[in-house]
């Protein structure tokens, strides 16, 4: 077979050197992995049980310490100090708890770019796809053998390909895209595939929005995905093969939440207008850029959260809570009422920094909402928009963000 | 192998497997301890005399963590047959040497006598007398499987 | 005979409407009662006593030992607080959304505590009210259950040391370093059933914050209560922390004390206690060099603006060499530091800041220490064990010493900079 190619076919073909389609089993060279506190421990431990004494290449390797930061327990603060050593005794770049959470820290300090092929000890490593990066989550012990000798083994995956038309509608962001498009073609429809995404929309929406729509991919089981903005490298070929094509047109999606407890169980905002919430949170790697605080902050200025609602901010970094600061956006939203917890995971993966009690409802921006995902198996958990959290605790129940009105329209959705 | 079934339904989650707050250890037993604990709370009771889980689709749906498939194997789990699974869950499973099938889980019941190997191309449900068809599983996979793991794998490639 | 009282004999005489002296027991009812996430426990005992609270205006709860929760049963002991502060009508409980912190700060700077108070709290650190005059103790959890139920509670007069202290701090050198030098002085029980007045004009020139720090460790000398002479700062403050309706008391000029200290505070240099006792007192120049994993700045003993100031000063401009942790004492104390732009030097300088909280200080929560580790911390406990790992080691130390440690990566004076400076000219 010798055809044209999808953007994953061609970074693998390029990585193994052969030419390799969907279904191939390949060896590639990896260009870039990275390991967090939660499971790096266990790839370090699978290293050594290798044989391991040196890694293949320590440039190629970052630490980032993002799950259970600043260590909550002895446990983690034990862990995390392994880490550090092995960073130290390696030569491996070692970000320290508090820099922000790890997908972030990849994209923003320019550890990712398009057609690299990047392993992370994490399911949301795929969200190096908004820059064009072929990036998925492995093992511990995946990544201690990537470490030991630089390559791995690939299953060429299959592709589909999610063209988004036209234009967003006031009050909808590229969170209410990507919870629509899972809503669409299911938890597992991705599941061992490339997503590729098309549309205009991605050449007028910051990285920060095609970030948000690549984090979510493993949601429906994807691999990895593709934001093929115009200027993206490599471009997938004219006659590449797609498993399955879906058309979303962006001027029919509306504010939306994943219903708790899995990130396929899609409503638009109003079918769930006037659930209570007990507990907001805005950040993780889908939604703590500048960009989503900013939103939340124009929404809750001169506001205060309703009685009975704790809001949680969490910047997806140390650059983005600066630029918080800067901007006056961090004031705001704590003269507002919000708590803001160190830039990290703790939240989302319910290490710490807001579990919610039993029976308690949890609206956030994160891209999880399993049972038990914030820290208690008797919680619900709702995903939504920035905005549709900035709107919801400002009421404390479930609120459609379009009836704010002009404070909750992004940049990306003004040309229409 | 042989065993008796443990049965599951869909969607069972990284997150139901071993809840994130449990993972931060490198001890294999305190992730045992903690397995299925939110989703089945006489998991441990079933585990000592049935050493096979049924499940339906997307099983480990969610995190990358490898302690996911580490909490089941360290607490007696011998082999997963499930209708889909998820991606890196599979492969954790195959990389710490816990074997997994994908097949028509449907017709299995629950505490059915199974017998599976790796590399086999079929489930034998003793209790219903069937034979399911099991999906081919790449041979790395198999070689990967036969050794016990990767790291095992790895180790006698390495001599 | 004639003699006059102390601070702790005039306030309890008053509150038990007769004159009484040390050694004597009285039964008051306190103006307010505060406690924290234990209330959920409280709550419990509570119930088996009555169902109603006796003065719902009385009690004061803030949520600030392990916020925002780590973990379901925590999460759980907050929903059991916020239940029932609805059902009793609590007006001063201070949810996660209601600009609170740590519970020792919230009771001074929202004028709860005043000259002439009688405040108990269901937490150790309760004396730090007494910064401003109030006679203020920490009693447990089931004590504070029948307090809430019959508004009263049984105390003995203690007897009083005294603790004169005039001079002036010298540059870099801090409250902290001054109590961390009487703690070595008078022994980890050496205040023990006693109260600790503070008094002379060493400590009329320091802000109240500075006596806040003061007082909040005189429980670290067993004390039980410790207070400082209220004076025309405590009213300032006072005032904006609205308190009103307040008399001020004092001891007399001829009261009798157990025993007097002066201390010149020209006499007192940077100063940590060692591992692992608090007594365990040396000039940090002693130990400097001393390698560390952690610096953690914050605590009810240092988390106010003034101490965030002084460690920003230290910090602004340069990188931490190791983790630091900042922890303000309250929101208002965060959102002040924000206005003034020391959250922008600590993030900017690699600080870690968490929300306001006890968060480090108890381990409950962020920055807990890992085996062989050694942190120094503006905290108030370095027991074994206090900040995580049995097998970690605890310095602690003033928020100039904490900051300067923490862009070596070791133990270090800021004092010795500035002062070869002056000394050599």
């Amino acid at each position: 077979m010798a055809g044209g190619k999808t953007v994953a076919e061609k970074i693998l073909s390029a990585h193994s050197g052969n030419d390799v389609y969907a279904g191939d089993i390949c060896f590639c060279e990896i260009d870039r992995m990275m390991a967090h506190d939660a499971n790096g421990p266990m790839a370090v431990q699978a290293f050594r049980n290798m044989g391991g004494k040196k890694v293949c290449d320590p440039r190629k390797i970052f630490f980032i310490m993002d799950h259970a930061c600043p260590a909550p327990y002895e446990r983690a603060a034990n862990l995390q100090k392994m880490l550090r050593d092995f960073a130290a005794e390696q030569g491996i770049a070692f970000y320290e708890a508090g820099e922000g959470v790890c997908h972030q820290l990849m994209i923003e300090r320019g550890h990712a770019h398009a057609g690299e092929l990047i392993l992370g000890t994490d399911s949301h490593t795929c969200t190096y796809g908004a820059v064009g990066a072929f990036a998925t989550g492995v093992g511990a012990t995946d990544m201690g053998a990537s470490m030991l000798t630089g390559r791995n083994w690939f299953k060429v995956p299959e592709t589909i390909k999610v063209v988004l038309k036209g234009a967003l509608m006031p009050g909808c962001s590229a969170k209410d895209i990507i919870l629509t498009v899972i809503g669409r073609i299911g938890a597992a429809g991705a599941n061992y595939k490339s997503v590729e995404f098309y549309g205009e929309y991605l050449d007028r929406c910051p990285l920060a929005d095609r970030m948000t729509i690549a984090n979510m991919v493993v949601e429906m089981g994807g691999k990895c995905g593709f934001l093929c903005f115009s200027g993206m490298e490599p471009k997938a070929d004219p006659d590449a093969v797609y498993a399955a094509e879906w058309e979303i047109n962006l001027e029919e999606v509306v504010p939306c939440v994943a219903k708790p407890h899995m990130v396929d169980n899609y409503a638009p905002v109003t079918e769930v207008e006037g659930t209570k919430i007990d507990v907001a949170f805005l950040g993780s790697c889908t939604n703590g850029r500048i960009e989503d605080l900013r939103i939340a902050a124009r929404m809750l200025k001169g506001r205060h959260v309703a009685p009975g609602v704790r809001l949680i901010v969490t910047p997806a970094s140390r650059e983005v809570m600066l630029l918080a600061m800067r901007e006056g956006i961090a004031e705001e939203l704590m003269q507002a009422g919000a708590i803001f917890f160190t830039q990290g995971c703790g939240v989302c993966v319910g290490t710490h920094g807001g579990v919610p009690a039993d029976g308690e409802v949890a609206l956030s921006t994160a891209n999880r909402n399993f049972k038990g995902r914030m820290g208690n198996s008797k919680a619900f958990i709702y995903l939504a928009s920035p905005e549709t959290v900035a709107a919801s605790v400002l009421t404390g129940v479930i609120t459609d963000p379009r009836q704010l009105g002009g404070v909750n329209e992004r940049e990306s959705n003004q040309i229409r | 192998m042989r065993g008796k079934v443990i049965k599951y339904g869909d969607n069972v989650s990284t997150d139901a497997i071993i809840a994130g707050k449990y993972t931060k250890t490198l001890k294999v037993q305190d992730l045992a301890d903690h397995a299925m604990e939110d989703l089945d709370p006489d998991f441990h009771e079933k585990v000592k005399t049935r050493r096979i889980i049924a499940a339906g689709t997307y099983f480990g749906c969610g995190s990358s963590r490898e302690q996911a498939p580490t909490a089941l194997k360290a607490a007696g789990i011998e082999c997963i047959l499930a209708k889909e699974f998820a991606r890196i869950f599979y492969r954790n499973a195959i990389n710490v040497g816990l074997c997994v099938a994908q097949c028509d889980t449907s017709r299995i019941g629950e505490e059915d006598e199974i017998e599976f190997s790796p590399g086999d191309r079929c489930v034998k449900n003793h209790t219903t007398k069937e034979e399911i068809p099991v999906a081919k599983m790449p041979e790395i996979m198999v070689d990967i499987l036969a050794a016990g793991g990767v790291v095992p794998y790895y180790r006698s490639r390495q001599e | 005979m004639g003699m006059g009282k102390t601070f702790a004999e005039k306030i309890l005489s008053r509150k038990a409407g007769r004159e009484v002296r040390a050694g004597d027991i009285v039964v008051v009812s306190p103006d307010y009662c505060i406690s924290h996430e234990n209330s959920a426990s409280i709550c419990t005992t509570f119930s088996s006593l009555t169902d109603r609270v006796w003065d719902p205006s009385k009690i004061v709860i803030t949520l600030d030992h392990t916020v925002p929760a780590p973990a379901p049963e925590y999460a759980n002991g907050h929903a059991v607080i916020r239940r029932f502060a609805k059902e009793q009508g609590l007006c001063h409980f201070y949810d996660l959304n209601c600009h609170g912190g740590i519970c020792h700060q919230i009771i001074c700077q929202e004028g709860y505590s005043a000259p002439g108070r009688l405040i108990v709290g269901a937490d150790s650190h309760t004396c730090t009210a007494g910064a401003l005059g109030a006679f203020a103790t920490g009693i447990g959890r089931s004590e504070m259950a029948s307090v809430w139920a019959c508004g009263e509670i049984w105390l003995k007069v203690p007897e009083t040391i005294r603790v004169y202290v005039t001079g002036r701090l010298k540059p870099g050198v801090c409250a902290k370093d001054f109590i961390l030098y009487l703690a070595g002085l008078l022994g980890a029980g050496g205040a023990g059933y006693k109260c600790l007045e503070f008094d002379g004009p060493g400590i009329g020139r320091m802000t109240v914050a500075d006596r806040m720090t003061l007082c909040n460790m005189g429980i670290e000398m067993d004390a039980k209560a410790a207070v400082c002479r209220p004076d025309e700062k405590t009213e300032k403050y006072l005032q904006e922390a609205g308190a009103s309706d307040y008399t001020a008391i004092w001891a007399d000029e001829d009261a009798v004390y157990k025993r007097t200290l002066e201390i010149d505070l020209a006499d007192i240099v940077p100063a940590v206690a060692k591992p692992s006792r608090v007594d365990n007192y040396a000039p940090a120049r002693e130990v400097q060099g001393e390698e560390i994993d952690q610096a953690f700045i914050g605590a009810c003993t240092n988390g106010r603006i003034e101490d965030l100031r002084a460690a920003a000063a230290v910090l602004a401009g340069r990188q931490v060499a190791v983790r630091t942790i900042i922890m303000p004492a309250s929101c208002k104390v965060l959102e002040q530091a924000l206005a003034e732009g020391l959250i922008q030097t600590f993030v900017a300088a690699g600080c870690t800041v968490m929300p306001p909280g006890c968060g480090p200080c108890v381990g409950a929560s962020g920055g807990v220490l890992g085996d062989g580790e050694c942190c120094i911390s503006t905290s108030n406990r370095n027991f074994v064990g206090r900040m995580g790992s049995r097998r970690s080691r605890v310095y602690l130390a003033s928020p100039i010493t904490v900051a300067a440690s923490a862009l070596e990566g070791e133990i270090s004076c800021w004092e010795s900079e500035e002062q070869n400076g002056t000394e050599d000219f």
